[in-house]
């Protein structure tokens, strides 16, 4: 099954009794904070467009309060927004039928929530197979597969065990694997790890991302973290107040963020682990030859392998293992640890 | 008090009532319109009635002819299947014992079968009326003034339209039981349905439930506690109300203690009521007891 991507045009909610009076208002420019005072309605998205790629991991960041929540539930319609258009497979999701759009959630979405939203009289079993129960799937067959999500997501053995023996952990793990049971191409993670502690969090991180490059599903991921943004998101989205203020990738915005607010989040990164080695090599000089890393490879992985390999110059290579420039250690060094001003960004782009 | 009537208006000073003719043909014409009715419809009424007379009979025949020992021993079995308490089943059996030693066990039998047939119909009709009222602010709102009237309107004062319907008998007097004992069955199943963890019901939405799926997986099973908490309480209602109900021609326990009532029997009423309070524990601990039981799941052993 190929994965299809997500496009969202032109949306927008505003929470009311009368949402759609106000889109034009807010269209021509009338602030979140006039719309609340003088109308008493909530302006929650303002017109957003992104397009999520098939078979990647795109992850919406913002703080609360910024509508990323509102957001991932306007692609299975938890939210009715108030106009726009949420495309899947050529098909808009807002203006499906609710028997369509059952069906939609049934066989093409998953989702896994902030507070687990487990069903507390249901065995880790029986939440398991719970979309496929809903689905009509008999039991013989739907144990069958749960029983293998189980043990991929480290569970084997708690099959009989109720959400309440569980710590939050395990919780969320039951979560995952209700979600990858239903096997839909879309799996909607809402702040899905944002309850656990940070260990744990890696953890489930990493089960995720040996998970999609296994699976290629279309994930959409909410986070407040932008470590945890950067650490998954093939493409990341930043939110604030409603509007998208930046998107792309890690790097991208890591290197060039759109404004003080983002640069302000982006100044705690661990840079090393974001930024790759070509975005800050020089062009090669001398012969080809030595030491040589790949083009992708993250300013901390090509620091350990310099100074275990002993040396001070490495050779970046190109996908065709063609050189395409050259960096030494304290380019790399400064590159990790002070954050690149805005004309040497600009000129970086240049080329 | 009387010298300041003197300087008031009389209009002030004695309340203006309407005339006792006014009042007198109001009654008479609504009393007349009420019995007219009734007549006419009598033949309805009584095709609703019997099925519930019927059944009535059935069960009371049951307890009160079936030898002593199986009904004891059936009791027994049922209190233990529910509670899986040994000391709940022990109390049952002391209880039950004692009521037969002292001459009460057929009466007993006759009330327990009036209560069970008043519960079963009161969560027959409850549990729908409760989840309708879940799924609509709207019926919530309408219904709720009713159930206040219901609740809080004398018990006496209802039996009369029951009676100037229903006639005297078991049937009227189980009717009487039922609305009395019906508001908690419906008020703990709306308010168990709608204390359901909303993260939980988006969930459901999110995987694709339809609102029939949604009911059964998620509403129902959450909101059993809450519900068993109601029938427990329209049992303990029903056994309230069977005294009461003996005026319009129940038999049983109750009977008896209106006869002590009525002929100042001290021992014998006290003894009628103990009985009464007997079975109440029983019932009371067993339903409870069943209730835990089955939410065994909350439990947090890990923490």
């Amino acid at each position: 099954m190929a994965s299809h991507g997500i496009e969202i045009r032109g949306l927008y909610k505003i929470f009311g009794p009368n949402g759609k009076a106000h889109v034009e208002a807010v269209k021509s420019g009338v602030s979140k904070a006039e719309l609340n005072e003088r109308h008493a309605h909530v302006l929650g998205l303002k017109d957003i467009n992104i397009a999520m790629p098939g078979g990647c991991i795109t992850v919406v960041m913002g703080l609360s309060g910024s509508g990323k929540s509102t957001l991932i539930r306007h692609i299975n319609r938890l939210i009715e927004p108030t106009t726009g258009e949420v495309i899947y497979d050529g098909k808009d999701i807002c203006r499906m039928s609710p028997s369509d759009l059952r069906e939609f959630r049934r066989h093409k979405t998953a989702m896994v929530f902030q507070k687990f939203a487990l069903l507390p009289h249901r065995t880790v079993m029986e939440n398991t197979v719970y979309g496929l129960d809903i689905q009509g799937v008999p039991r013989s067959e739907s144990t069958r597969k749960g029983q293998q999500w189980i043990e991929r997501v480290g569970l084997a053995g708690f099959e009989k065990h109720y959400p309440n023996q569980l710590s939050g952990g395990m919780q969320q793990r039951v979560g995952l694997a209700r979600a990858l049971t239903n096997d839909a191409d879309i799996l909607l993670m809402d702040e899905a790890y944002s309850a656990l502690d940070p260990l744990i969090r890696v953890d489930m991180q990493t089960v995720l991302l040996e998970l999609q490059a296994e699976l290629k599903k279309t994930v959409v991921f909410i986070t407040h973290d932008l470590d945890e943004a950067l650490r998954l998101g093939d493409k990341i989205a930043i939110l604030r107040d409603g509007e998208v203020i930046q998107q792309g990738s890690g790097q991208e915005i890591v290197l060039r963020p759109a404004d003080d607010y983002i640069a302000s989040f982006v100044k705690e990164v661990n840079r090393g682990r974001v930024i790759q080695v070509q975005t800050v090599m020089t062009p090669a000089t001398g012969a080809p030859g030595g030491f040589s890393l790949p083009s992708g490879t993250t300013l901390e992985t090509a620091a350990k392998q310099m100074t275990a390999a002993g040396v001070s110059v490495a050779q970046i290579v190109g996908r065709d293992g063609n050189p395409i420039g050259q960096l030494d250690l304290t380019t790399l060094i400064s590159a990790m640890v002070t954050p690149v001003g805005h004309e040497e960004t600009a000129s970086i782009a240049a080329e | 008090m009387m010298a300041i009537c003197s300087i008031l208006p009389d209009v002030l000073c004695s309340f203006p009532a309407v005339s006792d003719s006014y009042i007198r043909m109001a009654r008479k014409t609504i009393d007349d319109g009420f019995r007219g009715l009734v007549r006419q419809y009598s033949h309805l009424i009584d095709a609703v009635v019997q099925p519930l007379q019927t059944f009535l009979n059935f069960l009371e025949r049951l307890f009160v002819n079936s030898p002593w020992i199986l009904v004891l021993a059936a009791m027994l079995a049922i209190v233990y299947l529910a509670s899986r308490s040994r000391g709940i089943t022990l109390g049952t059996a002391v209880g039950m014992v004692l009521i037969g030693v002292v001459g009460l066990w057929e009466d007993t039998m006759v009330t327990l079968a009036i209560v069970t047939v008043s519960t079963l119909i009161a969560i027959v009709i409850g549990l729908p009326i409760g989840i309708v009222m879940a799924r609509s602010d709207r019926v919530q709102s309408a219904i709720n003034p009713v159930l206040d009237v219901m609740q809080t309107l004398p018990s006496f004062v209802y039996l009369i339209p029951v009676v100037v319907i229903f006639g005297i008998g078991k049937v009227p007097g189980l009717i009487a039981v039922v609305i009395y004992a019906v508001p908690p069955m419906i008020r703990l199943t709306n308010l168990g349905i709608r204390l359901v963890d909303r993260d939980v019901l988006e969930a459901a939405d999110a995987f694709g439930s339809s609102p029939g799926q949604k009911l059964w997986n998620v509403q129902m099973p959450l909101a059993l506690p809450t519900i068993m908490a109601g029938i427990n309480q329209t049992i303990m209602m029903s056994l309230a109300m069977v005294v009461v109900a003996s005026m319009v021609g129940v038999g049983g326990l109750g009977k008896n203690t209106l006869q002590a009532i009525n002929n100042q029997f001290f021992t014998f009423g006290f003894l009628n009521g103990f009985a009464l309070v007997a079975i109440a524990i029983i019932f009371d601990r067993a339903s409870q007891a069943f209730g835990k039981r089955l939410q065994k799941h909350t439990e947090v052993i890990h923490g």
